[in-house]
């Protein structure tokens, strides 16, 4: 029997099971994953979960029945130590030996780690896995003083619910500007505001030189200024979880790297999810994103690929943020952009940021504005030229732009 | 519980028991109704958890948000019944609901 065996239980790799069995796959399913937990969902562990709104039994991808229901084998607690390529085998981390005709990938990424000194007190955390958000809804506690380190989306929600539960928060952000990394200096700017006038304290061009306390964590300290604190949680970016790759000799260049149909450079191996490094034919380059639409259509695509549907995947990338109430819809990337258009007003939250590039609409942040997002998802593929005094005009319907 | 019905493009039903407090969407992956696809998991991101609710049903339900209405306008072939399930939380009163789910979404 054909058997495909998924190194990585997270997203992508629950979702490689799902669609393998929905394409009518009938060989053998092996899930093998580092945590004990079967595949759940992450963005909750910032947002619902994390202010306790959503259960723990609503954040997994399928009820447990599902697996044993499409005989899906699950091996979970379970890392995958080693990959022969050439034999086609993998070693778990409790010695055993698996046969594969087919391996998917899907180890997803890890945080970057701050090392200064003290970063091993105690009350100072990272956000990937519900254990990790478990253990940060335990210190969240009301009164007390958080510190985000790194002004980024996980950052950014992390503070917007800390402050619901009541806590007294402080963002501090290396660069002059918030999502740097991600947006464009006016969402920074608008973000930035939105947290000050939340409550919310941002300080900006605020390098972490060490952390101090007493056994656990009292203060931050950044040079020219310090800042008290209860809690500290880190988010400054993850790395590709490759090791496991580059250890069988597939090619990595930060990130997998696999092609339109998710395979590497191995026969028989593909790799979808944060993991991978992967050629986007409507941008143009290849890139790796950390999405959760990215993971569940590569995962789509890995399985149909096994399945035997030759399958490209090919579509513009789309991700979202939750913040107070601020409902942020990202769709394609704004990388390179020339010109950016407002639609709508920040001072109510209530606008689109439309990036443009040799008059080629290529990306839209919307906040509170859906259709901007929905709209934009359906266009960017096209690459349309779009006159941006068009953008901007709120009386004519986005359904009219193209 | 709650028993609401989903309807394939085929004609294909399929009843289901939906703990009060769920979405519907939520009630779907549960039982494994295919063309609920739910991407963002319920953060009324993706339109891919839309559904048309039988005419009889339209009126039981409270009106969505706007945040709903604007992805359902550029949801897959949107109509007058069209709903985003992770938007419907399964009450007694929704007991008996029915819902068709689109040919595709997106
Ligand atoms: C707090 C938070 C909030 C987020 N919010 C959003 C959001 O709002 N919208 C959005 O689109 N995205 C969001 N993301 C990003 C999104 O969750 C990820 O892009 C997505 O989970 C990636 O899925 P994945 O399967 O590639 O990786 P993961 O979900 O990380 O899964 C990888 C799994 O593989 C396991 N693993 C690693 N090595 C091995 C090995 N050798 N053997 C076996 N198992 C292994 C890991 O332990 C992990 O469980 C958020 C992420 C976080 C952490
Ligand atoms: S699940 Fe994404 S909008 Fe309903």
């Amino acid at each position: 029997m054909p058997t495909t065996i998924i190194a990585g239980a997270g997203h992508a790799g629950g979702q490689t099971a799902i669609s393998l069995r929905q394409a009518g796959y009938d060989g053998r399913i092996i899930v093998c994953g580092a945590e004990p937990a079967p595949p759940y969902q992450r963005p909750p562990l910032s947002k619902k979960y994390l202010s306790g709104e959503l259960a723990r039994e609503r954040v997994f991808l399928r009820p447990e029945s599902f697996y044993s229901r499409h005989d899906v084998e699950l091996r979970l607690g379970n890392a995958v130590r080693d990959v022969d390529p050439a034999q086609r085998t993998v070693v778990l981390d409790d010695g055993g030996s698996l046969s594969f005709t087919d391996l998917v990938i899907a180890t997803g990424s890890r945080p970057r780690r701050l090392d200064v000194p003290g970063s091993d007190l105690g009350n100072i955390f990272y956000l990937r896995t519900l254990e990790d958000a478990d253990a940060i809804g335990n210190a969240l506690v009301a009164g007390r003083r958080l510190a985000v380190v790194g002004g980024g989306y996980i950052g950014l929600e992390i503070a917007s619910t800390a402050k619901g539960l009541g806590l007294e928060v402080c963002v501090i952000e290396a660069a002059d500007r918030i999502l740097g990394r991600v947006t464009a200096p006016e969402m920074s700017g608008y973000y930035a505001r939105a947290h000050r006038a939340r409550g919310v304290h941002v300080k900006l061009s605020t390098a972490v030189a060490a952390f101090e306390g007493d056994g656990t964590v009292r203060r931050v300290d950044c040079g020219a200024e310090t800042i008290p604190a209860d809690v500290v949680v880190i988010g400054i970016g993850v790395v590709p979880e490759v090791r496991l790759a580059e250890s069988a000799g597939i090619a990595c260049d930060d990130g997998i790297v696999v092609d339109e149909r998710c395979a590497t450079s191995a026969a028989h191996v593909y790799a979808a999810g944060d993991c991978t490094r992967h050629p986007n034919p409507i941008l143009g380059r290849s890139l790796r994103l950390e999405s959760v639409h990215n993971a569940l259509e590569q995962a789509r695509t890995a399985a149909a690929n096994i399945a035997g549907t030759p399958t490209r995947y090919e579509q513009a990338p789309w991700f979202w943020s939750d913040q107070f109430d601020l409902k942020l819809q990202m769709a394609g990337i704004s990388d390179g952009y020339d010109t950016i258009v407002q639609r709508g007003s920040m001072d109510a939250d209530d606008f689109a940021m439309f990036y443009l590039k040799d008059g080629v609409l290529i990306a839209v942040d919307a906040v509170n504005r859906p259709r901007e997002f929905m709209a934009c998802r359906k266009l960017v593929p096209q690459r349309p030229s779009i006159d941006p005094v068009k953008l901007a005009d709120e009386s004519i319907p986005m359904q009219e732009m193209a | 519980m709650p028993r609401i019905t989903f309807i394939q493009p085929d004609g294909a039903a399929a009843t289901v028991e939906i703990a009060n407090g769920l979405t519907v969407m939520e009630g779907a992956i549960e039982n494994d109704i295919t063309g609920v696809v739910a991407q963002c998991g319920g953060s009324c991101s993706c339109s891919t958890c839309h559904c048309y609710v039988a005419d009889d049903w339209m009126r039981a339900l409270p009106p969505p948000e706007e945040e709903e209405s604007g992805l359902i306008e550029f949801a897959w072939e949107p109509r007058e019944s069209s709903r985003l399930t992770c938007q419907i939380r399964v009450t007694d009163a929704l007991d008996g609901l029915v819902l068709h789910v689109p040919a595709e979404q997106l």
